[in-house]
Formats: structure tokens, sequence, C-alpha cells
């Protein structure tokens, strides 16, 4: 019997994701946690909803799901409360609790119009909203949409709608769009960008009603008599906190709804507290007012993780500052831009900039303000709210020349109010030894929210002395593109000629696995040999990739996702012999875990007599290019995308990068291999392929960016040739393509300029570089098979090689070995 | 507090060539897992295998590097940098692995593992 406390979350959306994250990190073993959740999949990003629009792929929304030990149950929406009992009622019975977080969020507000509920009328809340409407919108005879709403929302409505193709109308009953965030002056230029993407908008007119039939809506009316033909409409007029369990269950609600909460997020019973969009602070304001932005959420959750942990953690008022691009337009706002005060506006018509700033009658602090068009002064502008302006009013806001205001904020001001870091915890961090973005961001946490104030994290390393030194590490001055270019022009072969004569000490498991990626660049050859082997992270030095129990993963190489019979029947036999959890992959093939050192050359022996070679899954290298089955057997497709993919695979085998390379192969424009996610993917065309180059899925999705259209294949290999080897050469230390393209000067045209029209005269040497691969390429399994020396570093102990590591220990899930999931202790205090 | 008398037992386990230079290997020393370095230098180290934050006994594959002028492995599960000499963990404050007295005797590399 567990004497473990109960505590149950009603709701599983973003802002009970972090409060789960949050209470995880807390270690508060006396509990356990169970989530309720209405929706029929984990917390996902719904600020990022409309990103869904780009490829369909619910996936990249995903926020990482629950914690360990974290008990999730969904589709089971909590539908009543017992809070004499402590117990919450859903579908499947009853859960009791000790402490029971309320986080339902809000439900997309239908105003009482109407012929509201006709067929193609949408709400725009959830990935099911999303797919319903993409499902009518795209079939036969849509064509003209409305929505209903000129807010943020309605204006993300707007693009996806453009999006499916459809003419699209936005109706805001207000005389300007986004009224909550801009004012008159912002409205109107707001206006004129979004008019300027074809899209109609109505202001200052309402919408009196829908007409229709079974088949769906078909006409909108407006209150001033006027009417508009449509054939989906989209309704987007705020939202409304998800507080129905409240009466039934004598729980106070907000006079505008919401679960009426303390500056604690608790509600009048001590056991029940509310977080989120369904919490109505109550700050001094009397029943509360709800937040409808995340950030807010967000140190919500963190003060009840923090309270149920015995902490005493309050809210302070929420910021409501908000920063997006609409419809690819700027739009900012920041503090209270509606107070009384002083105005400072500009308006540049030609460029369609408008900003505005609000400050106190003594012009002395800043109150608030709005920014359309050009958001780039906005972290500078949100961090000074409430003290005086860093710099006069029109140097702040004059078109960003170099963006780089001389700002002296004072210490009090919030950089990042995702997680309500200050300038002086930011500055105290600097004095206290971090020296980037990355380091900043593990200790400060700024920054790892929306990611906005990480321009202000730059300035402040910068004016806190910090050279943003592009140094790899304490034993290089050097950025890795400089190292790169020092061991191929002095001709350096080993890392300690390189240590000795361009750095100092030892290395360390930063520098040292990076010299050894640029070392098999350059030298070619095997990368376990001499020196180089001391270099290797442990993946690249077992040629297999170590899991938490300290056993090895193996991935023999696909090329393509092609396989024959035969070789699916020897992967089988392989991992039943040795005991290995078997798993299909993103990339297409097939990853055996829980090898042990000792057994990884007699796994590969295996599957290397079947003709298997090594995947390099564990190095920075290539790891796939993954196809849909294209021309041979799909009927649509235009090209052998399978042909194009081996091809492409066999080529980059074995390249030692920055970082993992991935890439796809799609047959036709439906895209089914994801190309567009990849470091360069390729899409059929009638006519030959579309180069797409710097995807990226991951921590930080990005799509990749059209580079060649209808080529050949010769011209297509010989750009990816080019393309990877500047890649090489030029970017940082685990700099993903995409983070390189984002911060390459210039860009796209940047990059065509070097590899397509040779600007720098640069190709012929990349192309040599390639050819030296291709042409060097052996596989790292059969060479460790070859060769003695090698093998004998693969036991698992130096004085009884035959002896398994004994604290290594499985258990079976779903029919498959899994490591063993015992407490993880941690050892503390001094050594012994 | 007695005063335990400790016997000394030097284990001998491998030859001092069989070690890389900063690279790792593990030996099993009365069902104890160590973990044993040689670094640039030549000087020998023996610490836990376990990595304490992870749990898993992997210390011997971590990369040997240098902070300064102290000698260092860092665990390459979560990459956190350990102290040779002392096995204090440089990363995370109270997080330490065992050290081990280790020895060059002829071509013979041994450690001391004192049993109470
Ligand atoms: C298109 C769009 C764009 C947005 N853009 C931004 C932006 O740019 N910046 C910003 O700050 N915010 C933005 N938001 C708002 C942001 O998404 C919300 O503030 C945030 O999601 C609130 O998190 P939450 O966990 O409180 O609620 P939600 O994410 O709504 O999660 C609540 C969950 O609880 C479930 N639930 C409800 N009732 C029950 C019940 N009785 N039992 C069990 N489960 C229940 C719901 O189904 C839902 O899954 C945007 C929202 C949308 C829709
Ligand atoms: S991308 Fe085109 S060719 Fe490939 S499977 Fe999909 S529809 Fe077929």
């Amino acid at each position: 019997m567990s004497e473990k406390k109960r505590l149950v979350v009603a709701g599983y959306g973003m802002v009970a994701q972090r409060f789960l994250e949050a209470f995880a990190e807390r270690e508060a073993p006396g509990w356990s946690v169970t989530v309720l959740a209405e929706e029929d999949r984990p917390a996902y990003d719904r600020v990022r909803l409309s990103a869904w629009f780009d490829d369909y792929d619910a996936g990249a929304l995903h926020m990482g799901g629950a914690p360990d030990g974290v008990t999730v149950r969904l589709k089971e929406a909590v539908t009543g409360i017992d809070r004499e009992r402590k117990v919450v009622h859903s579908p499947s019975g009853e859960t009791p609790y000790d402490a029971l977080v309320l986080a339902t969020g809000s439900r997309a507000f239908v105003p009482p119009i109407a012929g509201s509920d006709l067929p193609g009328v949408f709400v725009y809340r959830t990935l099911d909203d999303l797919a319903a409407l993409k499902d009518w919108a795209t079939a036969d005879g849509r064509k003209v949409g409305a929505v209903l709403g000129g807010g943020l929302l309605g204006l993300e409505a707007a693009n996806a709608l453009k999006l499916l193709g459809i003419t699209t109308h936005v109706v805001e009953f207000a005389p300007r769009l986004m009224p909550l965030q801009v004012d008159e002056g912002g409205g109107a230029v707001l206006k004129r960008h979004i008019e300027a993407l074809d899209v109609t908008v109505h202001t200052g007119r309402g919408c009196a009603g829908l007409e229709g039939d079974a088949d769906g809506v078909r006409r909108m009316l407006f209150n001033d008599g006027g009417s508009l033909d449509v054939d989906v409409v989209v309704v987007a007029a705020g939202i409304r906190p998800r507080d129905e369990l409240a009466e039934p269950s004598g729980l106070a609600r907000g006079p505008r709804g919401g679960f009426t909460v303390d500056a604690a997020c608790a509600t009048a019973d001590p056991a029940v507290w509310a977080i989120g969009e369904c919490a109505a602070l109550s700050l001094d304001e009397a029943g509360g007012v709800c937040y409808g932005l995340v950030a807010p959420g967000y140190a919500m959750a963190e003060v009840v993780a923090d309270r149920l942990t015995g902490g005493e953690a309050t809210m302070a008022r929420p910021d409501t500052s908000t920063k997006l691009k609409l419809l690819g337009v700027d739009v900012a706002s920041f503090g209270a831009p509606f107070a009384d005060g002083l105005d400072v506006v500009v308006t540049d018509q030609v460029t369609g900039v408008y900003a505005k700033l609000l400050l106190t009658d003594d012009a002395k602090t800043l109150l608030g303000g709005i920014l359309v068009g050009d958001a780039s002064a906005y972290p500078t502008l949100r961090a000074s709210l409430g003290g005086p302006l860093p710099a006069p009013p029109l140097a702040l806001l004059a078109p960003a020349g170099d963006g780089s205001v001389k700002a002296e904020l004072p210490g009090t001001a919030q950089v990042c109010s995702c997680h309500a870091v200050t300038k002086d915890h930011v500055t105290d961090a600097i004095a206290g030894g971090c020296t980037d973005v990355p380091g900043l961001k593990a200790c400060t946490k700024a920054g790892t929210g929306c990611g906005s104030c990480i321009p202000l994290l730059k300035q402040l390393l910068a004016a806190g002395g910090v050279v943003q030194s592009k140094a790899l590490c304490e034993h290089f001055t050097y950025s890795r593109q400089e190292l790169f270019d020092i061991i191929r022009v002095r001709g350096i072969r080993s890392f300690s000629e390189l240590v000795t004569a361009h750095g100092t000490g030892r290395g360390c498991d930063i520098c040292k696995p990076a010299i050894a990626s640029i070392l098999a660049v350059t030298n070619s050859g095997y990368i376990l040999d001499g020196e180089e082997a001391a270099l290797q992270d442990t993946n690249d030095h077992f040629l297999a990739n170590i899991q938490r129990d300290g056993t090895y993963s193996v991935v023999p190489r696909i090329p393509g996702g092609e396989i024959t019979p035969e070789k699916l029947i020897v992967i089988g036999e392989v991992a039943r012999d040795f005991g290995l959890y078997t798993k299909i992959t993103g990339g297409q093939r097939i990853d055996l875990f829980g090898a042990r050192v000792e057994q990884l050359p007699q796994i590969w022996h295996r599957l290397v007599d079947a003709g298997f070679e090594s995947g390099h899954a564990y190095g920075k290298a290539l790891r796939t290019v993954k196809s849909c089955v294209g021309e041979t057997w799909c009927r649509y497709g235009v090209q052998d995308s399978v042909g194009l993919a081996i091809e492409l695979e066999l080529r980059y085998r074995g390249l030692r990068a920055p970082h993992k390379l991935k890439s796809a192969v799609s047959g036709c424009a439906r895209e089914c291999a994801e190309a567009r996610s990849k470091d360069f993917g390729i899409i059929a065309t009638e006519k030959g392929w579309n180069l797409y180059v710097a995807g990226n899925g991951g921590f930080r999705p990005r799509h990749a960016d059209l580079f060649l259209t209808d080529v050949s294949t010769e011209e297509l290999i010989r750009t990816i040739d080019r393309f990877l080897m500047y890649y090489i050469r030029t970017a940082d230390r685990l700099q993903r393509t995409a983070a390189w393209l984002e911060a390459m000067e210039g860009g796209l045209d940047h990059l065509r300029a070097v590899i397509v029209d040779d600007a720098l005269g640069l190709c012929e040497e990349l192309d040599a570089q390639m050819a030296r691969h291709v042409g060097s390429y052996a596989d790292e399994w059969q060479a460790t098979l070859q060769d003695p020396q090698r093998l004998a570093r693969f036991v698992s102990f130096v004085n009884a090689p035959g002896t398994p590591d004994p604290d290594i220990s499985f258990e079976v899930e779903r029919g498959q070995k899994i490591p063993a999931r015992g407490p993880v202790p941690v050892t503390l205090g001094g050594a012994r | 507090m007695t005063t335990a008398t400790l016997t000394i037992t030097w284990t001998a386990i491998c030859s001092y060539s069989r070690l890389e230079a900063e690279r790792g290997v593990a030996a099993l020393v009365d069902g104890v897992q160590i973990a044993i370095f040689r670094t640039y230098s030549g000087e020998l180290f023996a610490i836990g295998n376990r990595d304490p934050i992870a749990g898993a006994q992997v210390m011997s594959r971590g990369i040997v590097g240098t902070r300064g002028d102290t000698p260092t492995v860092a665990s390459p599960l979560h990459k956190q940098v350990y102290d040779l000499r002392t096995g204090e963990c440089l990363d995370v404050a109270g997080v330490a692995v065992p050290t081990y007295p280790i020895r060059r005797n002829g071509d013979a590399v041994e450690v001391a593992v004192d049993k109470p």
C-alpha cells in the first residue's frame, strides 16, 4: 500500500504541462500525480497552433509529454468535483485527491447569432478544430471564407484560410483590427499590411447572422444590411474560461468567469488550485481577472508547484505584453498602452511602420506602447517598463539602423517575462561566469520561453564585457570555423599538434569531438586510430549510441529505407540471438537496443556478413536519406525518389559534420517523405528536382527554404556537395544547418552567391573535398572488425574481458526487454 | 570512533602499455567497478566507474582533458566534468565519485580497493 499523497490535475494543456515539469523538478517523492485530460493527446503547443497548417504534422507541436511517473488519462474529462469527499468524477469513475489543480483553459466563444451551428462554421482552438476546418475548406467548390473577429486569433485564422486557398474576409465589429492590443493608428497601419496580402478587411461591421442549409453555410449578413456569400466561416470572437466545474462544486467564479484564486493561485478551498486561462487571478481586484496568454499561466504553474512542495511563491501582476508575427507583420504591444499619459507616436506610411510609446506626464517613466510593422525595439522597451527610457524615444523608435540601442536598463527591469528574470539576475549570472546565451538559459531560464528576449541577452553579455567570443572552449580562443581553416591551411593532422601550437591544456569534451570531426573531414580516414581515438565521444568511440544504462544501440544503414526480406530477417535474427530491443526509427531504419560493449563486435560481425554496414547513427554525420516509394509504385509519383535517396545516402554516408545531417526525397509535391523538415530535402517535379535547404525538426522546427527548382540530378548533387562542404567548413560546433543559415549574414542570397555563383571562388575546393570524402569512404564497423588492436577496446573490463557489467539488468515490457527501472540514487558528499 | 587498521592490497589490472593516453578502461576488482585513466603526461588515475548522476557504470568511457590545471573526465552520458584527482564533480556541487590509489609497478598498473 502506498502512503503517497494524491495530486490530481484536471486538464492537460500548456499550463498543465509546465506545472507537471515544474513539480517534477522539485522532486516531491511523497506525491503520486494523475492527469485527467479531455483531449485525446497530451499537451501541445497551442501558441503555435497555426503552424499545423505548414505541414499538418501534429507531432511537431508536441510538448514532450508528462515527466516520468505521472499517470495521464486521455479522453477522460473531469465532470464533477466532490469537495467534501475529495474526489473528482469522470466517465470511468472517481479519482480521489489530496490536492486538485484545475488547468482547464478556455473555450472559443461563439456569440449568439443565428446560424452559428450550421455546417461549415468553425472555431479555432484545438488541433481537432483545425483538422475539421481543413477538411471542409479543401473540399471541392469551397472558395470564399470569412473570419468573425479581427483580433489575434482572427488574424491567425485568416492566415489559415488563405493557406487553404480560400478568398478571405475578416469581419471586426470594432473600428480597427486587434482592438485589444493596438490603437487606431496602429490598427490603420496593420489593416494596410493585411489588405496588401489580399485579405479583405471589414472593420466597424458586425455580423447579424449566418444563412445556409444542411449542406453548409452560404451567406453572412451584416448589421448594416449588406451581405457576403461564403462557403466557410471561422468564429474567432474571443475566449471564455472553462469554469463549468465551479458552480456545481460551489467554487467562486470571477466577474467574467474563471475560478477565483488568490496570489497563491489557491481557491477558497485549500486543497483546490487553479492555473492558466481558467483561473481568475485576484490580486486586489474583486473576483479576479483571467489572462488569455501563456506566460501568466506558466507563472501560475510555477507558483503552485512551489506551494505544493512547501514554498511560499506568489503571483506578481502578470505582464500582458505580446509580440506576434501575423501574416508576416510584426505586432507588439506591451505594458498599458491605453493608459493616460504622454504619447510619442512615429508613423511611417512608406515602410508601413507604426510605433507609439506611452510615458508618464513628466516623460520619465515608460507605461506601455505599441509597435506595428517593425518590432525590433520590443525587447528593450518591454524591459524598460515602469522605469526610465534607456534612450530618447525617437532614437529608440527610429527604424532600426543597427538595432543596437545603447540601452542602460535599470537592474530591476524584467528581461524575460516568461520566466520573470530581471536584468540583475542576468548580469549576476554573467558576473558568475556565464559567457553565452545557452549558459544564461541554463542558469537563469531566461530565453527558454518565447525566446523574444534573446537579442537582449546578447546585448547584456556584450555590455557585461563578455566579448561574444566565438572561442570553442577554454582550450581554444578560435571559433570552429577558424580552427577548420587553421587545420586545413597548416595541414595539421592531430589534436596534440593543434593544441600545442594553437591552444592550451589538454582539451575537453567540447573541443575534442569538434576537432575530431574536423580532422575526419580534412584527413578523411578511420576515425579511431592513434590519438584520434581519445578525441571521440563515447558514441563515436564505440561506433554505437550510448543509452541511459550504459548499454549501446546499434543501427545498420538501410539506404533510402529500402530493404530486402532476407536482410530484414537477418536483423530479426541478430536481435533475437542477442536479446536486443528493436524499434523502427523515424529515419526509416531499425534500431537495436541493449547491446553491451563486448557484444558490439559480434553483432557487427553478423550484420556485416549479411551485407550491412554502419548507419552512423552515433556520429555527427549524415544519418539517413528518407524516401517515399515514388514513381516506382505510387500512382502520383513523378520521379524515382527511392533511387535518388539511395544514391545520396551512399554518397554522403560517413561524412562528419558540425552536427547530424538528415535528408529526404519525395516523389511528388504531396511530400510524403517530409523532405522540408530536413537539412537538405528534395521534392520531385515533372521536370526534375526541387532542392530545399536548412530545414529542421526537433526542438525548434523550421521548414527548409526552396533553393533550386526543376534541376537535373547532376546539378542537384553538385549543389548539395557544395552546400554540405560549405556548412562543414563554416558552421559553429553543434550548429544545425537551420541555425547556421539563420545566422549567416546575407542568408539564402549569400549562400546562393557562394555555392551557385561561386562568388568567393571556393567551389572548386569544396567539390574536391567532397570528391575526396566519397573516394575514401570505408565502413567503420568492418574496419574495426578487421583489426585486432581496434577490437581490443571492446571489452567490458580490461582485467576480466569476458565478464559482463554486473550492474546492467533488464525487465520486460510489451514483450521486449528494457533497462530495469530501479531507483537512480545520487551519491552526495565528498569522495568515498 | 576507533581507529581501523587498513591493509592496502594492490591488485594488478593490466600492463601500462595497454592504456591509451586519455582513454579510460574499466576494471572489476572484488566486485567493484573502477575506471582507470592514463593522461597525456602519463599520470594514472582510478575513480569509481559509476556515473553518480545517471547511475550507469560508464565513467571509463568519458572524454579525458583538463580544466585549468585540473585533469578531468566528462561523463559520457550527460557531460558533467569530474576532477580525476579528487573525484569531485566540477559542475554539480556535492556530487563526487570515489577515488582509488593507483600506481605503476614495473609495467603493471595496480589499484588498491580497501576492504574493511
Ligand atoms: C491559435 C492560438 C494562438 C495563440 N497565440 C498565443 C500567443 O501568441 N501568445 C500567447 O501568450 N498565447 C497565445 N495563445 C493562448 C495560449 O494558447 C493559451 O494561453 C494557453 O494555451 C493556455 O493554457 P492552458 O493550459 O491554461 O489552457 P489550454 O491549453 O486550453 O488547456 C486546457 C486543457 O484542458 C482541457 N479541459 C478542459 N476542461 C476539462 C475537464 N473538465 N477535464 C479535463 N480536461 C479539461 C482542455 O480540453 C484543454 O486540453 C494562443 C491560442 C490560440 C488558440
Ligand atoms: S510524395 Fe508523391 S510520389 Fe511520394 S508517396 Fe507521396 S504521393 Fe506518392
